[in-house]
C-alpha cells in the first residue's frame, strides 16, 4: 500500500514551500488552543509542588513494609510524577499535532492564514 | 593501613573496563551516514549527529545525570547524616522531569532551527550579546570541571576498596585511575558523544542490576526493612560529641523543612543549566523524544531513592568504610558494602558498574564544556569564520585538556578542594538559569540587566558557601546551606542567590528600559520555538529566500 509512504499530516512540508517558499516567519504551528495546556501545567504543577512540601509527610507511621511514611511517601511519588508526565504528554503532543497540521493539512489556504496572523 | 587485594572482583572490573573501552572505540561508526566518516563537526562529534532516538536518549541521559558521584555520595550522606542531605536526592530528582518537560522542548526546537550546539549559544542568539552569551559559557564550563574531578573520586572509591593503592606509594595509587583515565580520553577524542551514548546501555545494566539484587536480598538477609530503619533511627539521634546536637536527621523536622526542599527545588532547576545535560537534550531526535524521556526517566529516579537507603542498609549491617589512611569515610561505605556483603564476582559486577558510571558522565561532561569553549569562546571571540572542521578539531583537543585538567586536580590536589568546588559550581550554574530559561518564554529581559543580575548571583553565593564554616573540621565551605539573610530560615544558598540575581535583573530591567538602553538584535523569530525536526533549518530558509529574492538584502547577516 502506497499509503505507507505517506507522512503524517503534521510532518508533511509545508504547503507554504509551494508558493514562493517557507520564510522565517512562515509558522511552524497554528494558534493554539489554551484547554490542553492548562490541563498540562495543572499536572506537572502538582508533580513539582506535592513532593517538596515536607510538612505533608514528615511522618514515622504509618509504616509500609517497615518503611517509615517519609521514605515511602516520596518514593512513591516517583511513578506517581511519571504517570503526570505521561498524561501532560499525551495532552501537549495531541494539541501540537492538530496545531502542525493546521498549517499543513488544509491546504495553502490554512498556510495563508496563519502566515498572516502572525 | 594496607587492604588485601580482591582478585576475583578486580579481575571482573579489569574486563568489563576493557569491554566498554573496545565499545567505545567501536562507536565511532555508530549509527553514522558515510558523509560523517571522521566526524568533522560539532553536530557529529559533539552531538553524536542530532539524531538519539527515544530509548538511546533515555539511557545516554540516565548515565549523565545519574553519575558514579551520586552513586558514592547520596549513601554517603544517608549513612552519616540522614535525611536532609542524603534523602532530599528523591524529591530532586522527582520534579526535575516536570520542570524539563516544561523547558526543554522549546530549547531543543530553538536549537534545531539555529543549529545551537550549547545554551549559550541560544542566549547569544537570542539576546544579541556576545557578552552575556560568554558569562554563561564561563560558567558552564567552570562549573563542570569540578564535577568531571569528582567522577575521578567515584573511581577511586571503588579501587580504594579493591584493595590497589597504598598510603606510603602515591604513584601506584594513582596509576590505575591515570590509565582509565587515558583510555576514556583517547575513545571520547574518536567517537565523541556516540561513544558514552553506547557505553551507557553497560552501565545502567549493571547498575540496575547490582542495585535490584542488593534492594531484595540485604533486607532479607539483615532481618527486614523494619529493623535497618530502627538502626539508621538510632545512629542518627544519637547526640554528636563535637556540636552537641544530633548527628543527623531521621526524618525531616520543621527547622529544616526550609533547607529540604530548597535543595531539592534548587538542585533540579539547576541540573538542567549543566551543560552536560543540554548535550543530551540537544542530541535526541525530535521536540518530543525529551518529553517522552520525562515520562520515563524517573525510573532512575526510583533506583536512585534505593540506592539512598542502602546507606541506611550499610548501618544495620555495620559496614566499615576505612580509608587507607586508617580514617573513615563515608564515600568509601557502598562499595564496602557490596563486597562485605556479596561473594566477590557479584561485588565485582557492582564496583564495575560505579567505576564505569563515572567513564559516561565525565566523557559527557568534557564534550559538552569543549563544545562551549569552541562555540562561544574561540568562534565567538577569536576566529568568527571558524568553519565545522574546526570546530571540530578544537573541541577535540579542548576534550582532552578539559580531562588532563581534572586529573591533575584530582591527584594534585585535596579531594575536598573538588567536592568543595562542585558545591560552589551548582550555585554557580543556577545563576544561568534566568537568561536561559526566561529567554525560551520571552525577550522581555535586558540583557545588561540579565548579566548585571548574573554577577550579583554568583558574588552573593561564592561569598555566601564560604562564609559556613563546619563546625567539626572549622573550614570554609562548610556545607551548601545558610540563612536567608535577615532571618533564621536556612535555605539552600543556590535559591537564595537565584531569587537575588532574578529582582535584580527585573529592577535593571525597568531601569533600561527607561533609560532607552538599545536592545540587541533577536535573530530566533516565534515559529523556531515550535519547530520540529521535519520542518527547514534557518541556514536552509535563508539560502531559498536569497534565491528568489535575487538582489534582496540578506534577511540575517
Amino acid at each position: 500500500m502506497s499509503g505507507h509512504d505517506t507522512p503524517a499530516p503534521d510532518q508533511r512540508p509545508n504547503p507554504a514551500a509551494a508558493e514562493g517558499g517557507p520564510t522565517r516567519d512562515t509558522p511552524t504551528r497554528g494558534p493554539a488552543r489554551p484547554l490542553p495546556y492548562v490541563i498540562a501545567g495543572i499536572l506537572l504543577a502538582a508533580a513539582i509542588v506535592l513532593p517538596l512540601m515536607p510538612s505533608l509527610y514528615s511522618f514515622d507511621q504509618p509504616r509500609w513494609g517497615g518503611m517509615p511514611f517519609f521514605y515511602w511517601y516520596q518514593l512513591l511519588w516517583v511513578p506517581i510524577s511519571a504517570v503526570l508526565s505521561s498524561i501532560a504528554y499525551w495532552l501537549t503532543v495531541t494539541e501540537d499535532r492538530r496545531r502542525r497540521a493546521a498549517v499543513r493539512g488544509n491546504g495553502a489556504h490554512a498556510a495563508r492564514r496563519g502566515g498572516d496572523a502572525a | 593501613m594496607t587492604r588485601e587485594i580482591n582478585w576475583v572482583a578486580l579481575s571482573i572490573v579489569v574486563v568489563l573496563f576493557i569491554v566498554v573501552a573496545i565499545m567505545g572505540f567501536m562507536a565511532s561508526s555508530w549509527r553514522r551516514s558515510k558523509e560523517a566518516a571522521g566526524l568533522h563537526s560539532l553536530d557529529e562529534w559533539g552531538l553524536g549527529g542530532r539524531g538519539f532516538g527515544t530509548w538511546i536518549t533515555w539511557f545516554l541521559l540516565g548515565g549523565d545525570l545519574y553519575t558514579a558521584y551520586t552513586f558514592v555520595a547520596v549513601p554517603a550522606a544517608m549513612y552519616a547524616t540522614g535525611a536532609v542531605s542524603g534523602f532530599f536526592a528523591v524529591p530532586y530528582t522527582v520534579v526535575l522531569y516536570p520542570i524539563i518537560f516544561i523547558i526543554m522542548s522549546r530549547l531543543w526546537s530553538v536549537s534545531h532551527r539555529h543549529g545551537y550546539v550549547t545554551a549559550a549559544d541560544f542566549v547569544g542568539g537570542r539576546y544579541g550579546s556576545r557578552w552575556l552569551s560568554l558569562a554563561v559559557a564561563l560558567t558552564g564550563i567552570v562549573a563542570t570541571m569540578p564535577y568531571i574531578a569528582l567522577q575521578l573520586v567515584g573511581i577511586k572509591a571503588v579501587l580504594t576498596v579493591l584493595g590497589l593503592g597504598s598510603s606510603q606509594n602515591a604513584l601506584l595509587t594513582d596509576l590505575p585511575l591515570i590509565i582509565a583515565f587515558v583510555v576514556l580520553a583517547a575513545y571520547t577524542y574518536t567517537s565523541g558523544l556516540r561513544a558514552p551514548a553506547m557505553i551507557a546501555f553497560v552501565k545502567d545494566i549493571l547498575i540496575y542490576l547490582a542495585i535490584i539484587v542488593a534492594v531484595i536480598y540485604l533486607p532479607i538477609k539483615l532481618g527486614g526493612w523494619d529493623t535497618i530503619f530502627d538502626a539508621a533511627h538510632a545512629k542518627l539521634s544519637a547526640t554528636s560529641q563535637v556540636t552537641g546536637k544530633p548527628v543527623g536527621a531521621f526524618i525531616t523536622s520543621p527547622a529544616n523543612y526550609a533547607s529540604y526542599w530548597t535543595l531539592a527545588l534548587g538542585s533540579a532547576m539547576a541540573l538542567f543549566m549543566y551543560p552536560h545535560s543540554i548535550t543530551g537534550v540537544l542530541a535526541s531526535k525530535g521536540r518530543n523524544t525529551i518529553r517522552r524521556n520525562a515520562a520515563i526517566l524517573p525510573l532512575y529516579s526510583l533506583m536512585l531513592g534505593f540506592l539512598a537507603l542502602l546507606g541506611f542498609v550499610a548501618i544495620k549491617a555495620g559496614t566499615k568504610p576505612i580509608d587507607l589512611d586508617g580514617s573513615t569515610n563515608p564515600q568509601l561505605v557502598i562499595p564496602q558494602l557490596f563486597l562485605d556483603a556479596f561473594p566477590s564476582w557479584f561485588a565485582g559486577i557492582a564496583l564495575a558498574a560505579i567505576a564505569i558510571g563515572a567513564l559516561v558522565p565525565a566523557a559527557i561532561m568534557s564534550i559538552a564544556a569543549a563544545n562551549m569553549f569552541t562555540r562561544n569562546i574561540y568562534r565567538d571571540f577569536f576566529k568568527p569564520d571558524a568553519d565545522p572542521k574546526t570546530e571540530a578539531n578544537v573541541s577535540k583537543i579542548v576534550s582532552l585538556l578539559v580531562k588532563v585538567g581534572a586529573l591533575v586536580f584530582v591527584i594534585a590536589m585535596d579531594q575536598t578542594t573538588a567536592i568543595n568546588l562542585q558545591l560552589l559550581g551548582g550555585i554557580w550554574i543556577l545563576q544561568t538559569f534566568p537568561a536561559v530559561v526566561a529567554g525560551l518564554y520571552t525577550r522581555w529581559f535586558d540583557r545588561w540587566a540579565l548579566l548585571i543580575g548574573w554577577a550579583v548571583g554568583i558574588i552573593f553565593g561564592t561569598v555566601s558557601a564560604y562564609n559556613v564554616v563546619n563546625p567539626t573540621t572549622k573550614q570554609h565551605f562548610g556545607g551548601s546551606l545558610a540563612p536567608i539573610p535577615g532571618t533564621d530560615v536556612t535555605v539552600y544558598i543556590a535559591v537564595t542567590a537565584f531569587v537575588l540575581n532574578l529582582l535584580v535583573a527585573v529592577v535593571l530591567t525597568l531601569v533600561f528600559r527607561g533609560l532607552k538602553v538599545p536592545q540587541g538584535r533577536d535573530l530566533t523569530r516565534a515559529s523556531d520555538y515550535g519547530a520540529d525536526e521535519t520542518d527547514p533549518k534557518v541556514a536552509q530558509l535563508e539560502k531559498a529566500e536569497r534565491f528568489v529574492e535575487p538582489g534582496g538584502p540578506p534577511p540575517v547577516a
